[in-house]
């Protein structure tokens, strides 16, 4: 039996300009220019409740953000080496992500705490492919 | 604008009931299970499929039902957002039958998750936002998803490894009374923390089971609902919303938004009921901190306070309040969307037929998720 590829993203229309720009080691997020919000992921309106704006614009976020929440998983994909790390990213702009952390060997509790300064990696999988990675930012 | 109050009382379920067995059925499909559970529920009511002329399910589509059934319902709901649908389908048949559209209304469930027999397979996903968003980090089933919130809710309120391995304790404590529970020995807390890390912070004994089986329902109005074998079991309130799909967009990782601002207040208002009168819980357990998010989202206790009060064992045989007394999905059985099978342990209780009966229940409230916190229902069911 072949061990399952890594699941890779199939860019739509509305998040081209997301995947392309990952590929520049850019990240290019949405914010609304009725309420100055960013959000993830990519469309094209505003989805926040009591906005929903279709007035939005591309911009270079910074890439910093905080450890929302995460588990380290210890039975999971064939394609991933256990433990791995599945965390959401809250970005300083604004919009949350899942990720994967980079710089940890031995994922635990103790080393990731909730809330903690996160900075964008980039992990080039392919000619065609970008992932976005987080990493711990050295206090 | 009509108000849901006039609706509450209005419907009845009159017949209910699970396939023969739960666990591990390889020889049953999926509709085959759907099928059991509609004659076991309307033999229940002394009925017949030629009574049925409303039909909802998830999981299958109605129309694969209804052709599997030889039926032509003339009213239709195929809601579809995972263990908490059959809950809304309840909600949505009283609405029906209020309005005329059905007089009897057949809601089922059946899903072979762990024989995997006549089961569709998953289609393209790599486009969707879970596909593109979450899916190449390495998600992978409930235990990797469902799971991530809990951090936060630990960070925020202090909850611990043993308040989430106390549910596993106070739900496996029911499951030894009954029979049909898939796990029945006492564990301990040691044992909970002392089993495989799955997903920090879920271990192997946080988790639900995967077996096989089904139930379903027969609503009909209060008009007729006296006129059946088993006494009724009253539709009081409901309540259902939705808020996310992909766990990395929760609205809050701390809280189960949807349920503490619109399900719980939706079936209480209905019901005209506050917390003091319910006598029984049913809150789906895909995961130790499931019943703790919805504990504390449905206002039995205050946010954060969830952790603490299982560990005090308050759910538990001799508790204050009995919570999950099938043994839950944690321990009597989990087919992927265990919904059905929390209804369906509030109707025995209410009936007086549970293999571990509560003493004077007269009202159960019944909560599920449907996807990974996504959707939320809320059910209020009585007696009398």
């Amino acid at each position: 039996m072949t061990t399952p590829a890594r699941p890779l993203p199939a860019p739509t229309p509305e998040t081209r300009e997301y995947w392309d720009g990952l590929k520049r080691h850019e990240l290019r997020l949405q914010r609304c220019r009725a309420c100055s919000r960013a959000y993830f992921y990519p469309r094209p309106f505003c989805p926040y409740p009591g906005c929903h704006s279709q007035d939005v614009e591309w911009f270079t976020a910074s890439g910093r953000g905080n450890l929302a929440s995460y588990v380290i998983v210890h039975r999971g994909h064939p394609a991933f080496g256990t433990p791995y790390v599945l965390a959401v990213v809250e970005m300083t702009e604004g919009g949350r992500m899942m990720t994967n952390l980079s710089g940890i060997d031995d994922p635990t509790p103790e080393a990731l705490p909730v809330g903690a300064e996160m900075e964008i990696d980039f992990e080039d999988v392919n000619d065609a492919l970008t992932l976005p990675s987080w990493r711990l930012v050295k206090g | 604008m009509f108000d849901s109050r006039e609706l509450s009382h209005k419907v009845a379920i009159v017949g209910a009931a699970e396939t023969d067995t739960v666990g591990v059925l390889p020889n049953h499909s999926v509709l085959q299970l759907h099928a059991e559970s509609a004659f076991n529920a309307l033999r229940d009511a002394g009925l017949t499929l030629d009574d049925v002329d409303g039909l909802a399910t998830a999981g299958v589509s109605p129309a694969a039902l209804t052709e599997y059934l030889g039926i032509m319902p003339r009213w239709l709901d195929g809601t579809a957002v995972g263990g908490g649908s059959f809950l809304m389908h309840v909600g949505h048949a009283v609405a029906a039958i209020a309005a005329g559209y059905a007089d009897v209304v057949l809601v089922t469930h059946g899903e072979s998750g762990r024989s995997r027999v006549g089961a569709a397979g998953p289609g393209r996903t790599d486009s969707t936002p879970g596909g593109q968003f979450d899916a190449p980090f390495g998600t992978f089933g409930p235990p990797t998803m469902f799971s991530v919130p809990i951090a936060a809710h630990m960070a925020r309120y202090g909850t611990t490894e043993e308040h989430l391995a106390a549910v596993s304790v106070a739900t496996r404590q029911w499951a030894t009374m009954n029979p049909r529970a898939m796990m029945r020995d006492p564990i301990t807390i040691d044992d909970v923390l002392a089993s495989r890390l799955i997903a920090w912070p879920l271990r192997l004994l946080n988790c639900c089971l995967v077996t096989d089986g089904g139930g379903a329902l027969v609503l009909v109005s209060e008009a007729r609902a006296r006129d059946f074998p088993k006494p009724p079991v009253w539709v009081l309130g409901r309540g259902e919303a939705v808020q996310h799909t992909n766990i990395s967009q929760m609205w809050d990782f701390t809280e189960w938004t949807a349920a503490s601002r619109i399900t719980g207040p939706e079936a209480f208002r209905m019901a005209d009921l506050d917390h003091s009168a319910i006598d029984h819980l049913m809150l789906y357990d895909a995961f130790s901190h499931t019943p703790i998010y919805a504990m504390e989202a449905l206002g039995f206790v205050k946010e954060g306070d969830g952790g603490p009060w299982f560990a005090e064992m308050r759910s538990a045989p001799g508790g204050v309040l009995p919570v999950n007394t099938n043994g839950g999905g944690l321990s009597y059985t989990h087919t992927g969307m265990y919904g059905m099978f929390a209804i369906q342990e509030a109707v025995r209780q209410l009936r007086g037929e549970a293999a571990a009966q509560v003493d004077g229940v007269q009202t159960s409230l019944v909560h599920a998720p449907g996807g990974m916190f996504s959707a939320t229902a809320t059910l209020i069911l009585g007696n009398q």
